[in-house]
């Protein structure tokens, strides 16, 4: 059950249209930053396949420049 | 942030995104997820949110801790607090985590044959009142010494003075600031006559220029670094870095200029030759306001033991002055400070334009510094040259680093040669003290005793045989750590340590007493820009931790002074700051009364007639100037600034065949000092855990270094194994390597040189030489 945070780096001037986009795939929090075009991504999902998915729903936006990888977590089921 | 996460996998999500906070805050010096501390809060909780200042740096944010059912559960910046407008840094965010540590000190610790037993809390304080008594009727009152610290609140500080100096009659009492901030105090006395910055932190918003002295702001003071930024982007203030290392403020910054250590003292000289030289001198104001003095020379570094140096200050003239400037032309300092002559003068125009308002920002560069008080001295020059002082966005400002350096180690006076108000060598200041504690007059000595490093040279020595340290941990933050560990742990010297968590310090304790935490208990602390902060207790502590200024009460108690310590245990914090403040009562250092601070997030001293004075010094803003002047520096009988004339000198230890690396030490944002508290909080732990050494890369490649890999680094005096750090958080110069001294499972202060400033007794962690080879 991977759990994985990320930094996003929007494209010039659509950090809103990026946020909008990121809210709409589920298993993924959004945490836009107050005074950089900078936003943290979390996804949580149930497993490997899952989460290649999700990952690559958010490397599909168009307002989005960069995906950089920051931490992973597994956890197992139950817990 | 909570600890009501319901599952671990919650949990791991909130690590996930602190993880990317602490990424991008050191990506992005001053970022703010505002947002997300609202968003983290318990649902459907019903929290109690309770003011305080932060825990940690010296800018002294206000916070709010959510308290549910009896448990702090949350942080979030306080908005109404005009030190950080509601903004937190990553450090700040996490703070109460470290509340929960698992090896949390909950009961007191007494060594009996070589193992720690539990002992109950009354018992503990018996043996240590016991303890120090007996020592000072065997070996005097000399013989026994306190150690405290810039974290300890106001009333710790000021019982701590009183019992030492008022009470058993000794000034065997000193703190860890002088670790970090006392070349600033000896630089705003020599200068001014009167310690602390005379402006505030709204300097920010109106100035023009900020120039960062050796100062790693966006690490260490990211709360103030992100309002400068702020003033960047919005109305184009611009920022210089003036340092030995690229770290996240130079990048940040509109230009980073780097210099080779020890030689800012010229370039600071160079800048005054070029205002000189360039008519850019304000005449009036240097007329009106300005002595110039010089003082001896060639004053040593205190490598000795009983290291003893006394300046003596001659007037001299302005031509000269001027004269010996001569020595300092832009093109004679650029030979050897490897700044650019271009750079230098770059330096001096901004600070000549008479129409360029400019602050400048130091801490650690030019406070741990062998000529630290005439590092301080320097870039007052400057500013007074210039009249840029005193007036809102112009003027010289050091920063603390730690919570309450200035409100309790300078202005309580917890350091060896002071009292609460003025200092131990002045008759009046010693009568004052005697009269508000109560205690005949000559009980108090007239000659300071051991300054930190000398401290812990008497322990080794075995001159001092009992020690107590309260809310520090010298043992990973003191130089030259491989002489003052084997020197704490000799039997010749009793040891009670107090403290939150156990440390290398306290591994070396006869006694171990559990301290409360900052939330844990009421307090006050002062910031850097003179205010002081009030907090109520907020939650209970576990066990039987107690404040530590309760214990100094009960110890004083049970060793007979009673009499002297007359306060409740409910309600002592209130009594002692109203006691404490009769010292400073009037226009110059007129405290605010407790009802005001527990109603503000603090108040600026002076503080008259229900105001905080902002800026010192000038007439405009500040009651207590009297002259009939537009300024007036009334800590100078005269009324006058000192315009100081002091040279560059080499450090003690330069790099050379056998040692051919500088080494420059400092911290990490994600890291408060010693890391007793950081690392025990898993998110920073996780984001920073372990120590490294920094090269430049040209230098790693020619010695065949590559990332990661273990490497020795050794002075004369001991050696630390480090993974290397190539390209990662900060960029050294050729020639030198940085390590941060967070980490206590690699002590780099055992390779550290214990050479001091021999006015502030500072010492220099800076510089010195090292050698680097594969472990």
């Amino acid at each position: 059950m991977p759990i994985k945070s990320y930094l996003a780096h929007p494209e010039e001037g659509q950090k809103e249209t990026l946020i909008k986009a990121l809210s709409k795939i589920d298993h993924c929090d959004v945490i836009p930053a107050e005074n950089e075009e900078l936003l943290i991504v979390v996804t949580d999902t149930e497993n490997k396949t899952d989460d290649e998915k999700v990952k690559a729903s958010i490397e599909s936006i168009a307002s989005l420049k960069l995906l950089a990888m920051v931490s992973g977590f597994n956890t197992p089921k139950n817990k | 942030m909570q600890h009501s996460l319901t599952s671990r996998r919650n949990f791991l999500k909130k690590m996930a995104a602190a993880a990317a906070m602490t990424a991008a805050a050191s990506m992005f010096p001053g970022i703010i997820f505002a947002s997300e501390q609202d968003a983290n809060l318990p649902k459907g909780g019903n929290l109690d949110w309770k003011k305080g200042p932060c825990r940690f740096c010296g800018v002294g944010c206000g916070i709010l801790v959510g308290v549910d059912q009896g448990k702090a559960v949350a942080v979030k910046g306080d908005p109404n607090c005009s030190v950080n407008k509601g903004l937190l840094c990553v450090k700040g965010y996490h703070q109460i985590m470290c509340t929960q540590a698992k090896d949390r000190l909950t009961h007191a610790l007494v060594k009996k044959n070589g193992r720690y037993v539990q002992t109950p809390i009354n018992e503990a304080l018996d043996i240590v009142a016991n303890k120090m008594k007996e020592t000072i009727e065997k070996h005097g009152k000399d013989s026994v010494a306190m150690y405290t610290s810039g974290q300890s609140t106001i009333p710790e500080g000021y019982v701590a003075s009183k019992f030492m100096k008022g009470a058993i009659g000794t000034n065997n009492l000193d703190c860890n600031a002088r670790l970090c901030m006392a070349s600033a105090v000896a630089g705003f006395l020599t200068t001014f006559g009167a310690d602390e910055p005379m402006g505030c932190y709204e300097d920010i918003d109106h100035a023009d220029y900020f120039i960062t002295w050796g100062n790693n702001m966006a690490e260490m003071h990211p709360v103030l670094f992100s309002r400068m930024l702020e003033q960047k982007n919005r109305r184009g203030a611009k920022i210089i870095d003036f340092a030995t290392r690229t770290t996240r403020s130079s990048t940040a910054s509109n230009k980073s200029i780097l210099f080779e250590p020890q030689t800012d003292l010229a370039v600071a000289n160079a800048i005054c030759y070029e205002i000189i030289k360039n008519g850019w001198v304000n005449k009036s104001f240097v007329e009106n306001h300005v002595n110039f003095s010089k003082g001896l020379t060639n004053m040593g570094y205190g490598l000795e033991d009983k290291y003893k140096f006394k300046d003596k200050p001659t007037k001299i003239d302005f031509e000269s002055y001027k004269k010996f400037l001569e020595n300092y032309t832009p093109e004679k300092v650029a030979k050897y400070s490897k700044v650019s002559v271009k750079d230098i003068k770059y330096l001096a125009a901004i600070y000549g334009d008479p129409n360029k308002k400019v602050v400048s920002y130091w801490c650690m560069g030019m406070n741990q510094h062998t000529r630290g008080t005439w590092m301080n001295n320097l870039v007052y020059n400057i500013h007074l040259l210039t009249g840029k002082i005193s007036q809102p966005g112009n003027g010289p400002f050091s920063l603390t680093g730690q919570p309450s350096a200035c409100g309790t180690a300078r202005e309580v006076g917890t350091f060896t040669h002071k009292l609460p108000k003025g200092v131990v060598m002045n008759e009046k200041h010693r009568r004052l003290a005697a009269k508000i504690w109560k205690v005949p007059y000559e009980r108090i000595p007239s000659k300071p005793t051991y300054h930190a490093t000398e401290m812990f040279r008497a322990v080794d020595r075995g001159d001092i045989k009992f020690i107590w340290t309260q809310v520090t941990n010298p043992l990973v933050s003191l130089p030259k750590t491989s002489r003052y560990r084997p020197g704490m742990e000799k039997e010749s010297c009793f040891v009670v340590v107090s403290d939150v968590f156990p440390t290398p310090t306290s591994d070396v304790a006869d006694v171990i007493l559990p301290a409360s935490w900052h939330i844990e208990k009421s307090g006050l602390y002062g910031n850097s820009e003179r205010r002081t902060q009030h907090w109520n207790k907020m939650v209970e502590g576990p066990g039987e931790t107690t404040p530590d200024a309760w214990m100094t009460i009960e110890v004083a108690k049970r060793m007979g002074y009673g009499d002297l310590f007359p306060y409740s245990e409910e309600n002592h914090v209130e009594e002692i700051y109203k006691e404490y403040t009769q010292f400073h009562e009037g226009a110059k250092h007129g405290m605010a009364p407790l009802e005001v601070l527990k109603k503000e997030s603090g108040a600026i001293w002076p503080y008259v007639d229900g105001k905080s004075t902002q800026w010192r010094f000038n007439a405009k803003y500040d009651p207590a100037c009297s002259n009939d002047k537009d300024f007036h520096f009334y800590g100078k009988p005269d009324g006058k600034a000192i315009i100081w004339q002091r040279p560059y000198e080499p450090a003690p230890e330069i790099p050379d065949a056998e040692y051919p690396f500088w080494l420059n030490t400092g911290r990490v944002i994600e890291h408060w000092h010693t890391g007793s508290m950081t690392r025990r909080i898993p998110v920073l732990h996780k984001a920073m855990p372990a120590a490294y050494v920094e090269f430049h890369p040209d230098d790693a490649k020619n010695l065949g270094i590559r990332n990661g890999e273990k490497i020795k680094v050794s002075s004369r005096r001991g050696s630390c194994i480090l993974p290397a750090s190539i390209n990662e958080r900060g960029l050294p110069t050729r020639g030198q390597v940085f390590v941060p001294f967070f980490d206590e499972n690699m002590l780099i202060n055992d390779v550290t040189l214990d050479a001091f400033c021999p006015i502030s007794k500072e010492p220099d962690y800076k510089k010195c030489a090292v050698k680097v080879e594969k472990a």
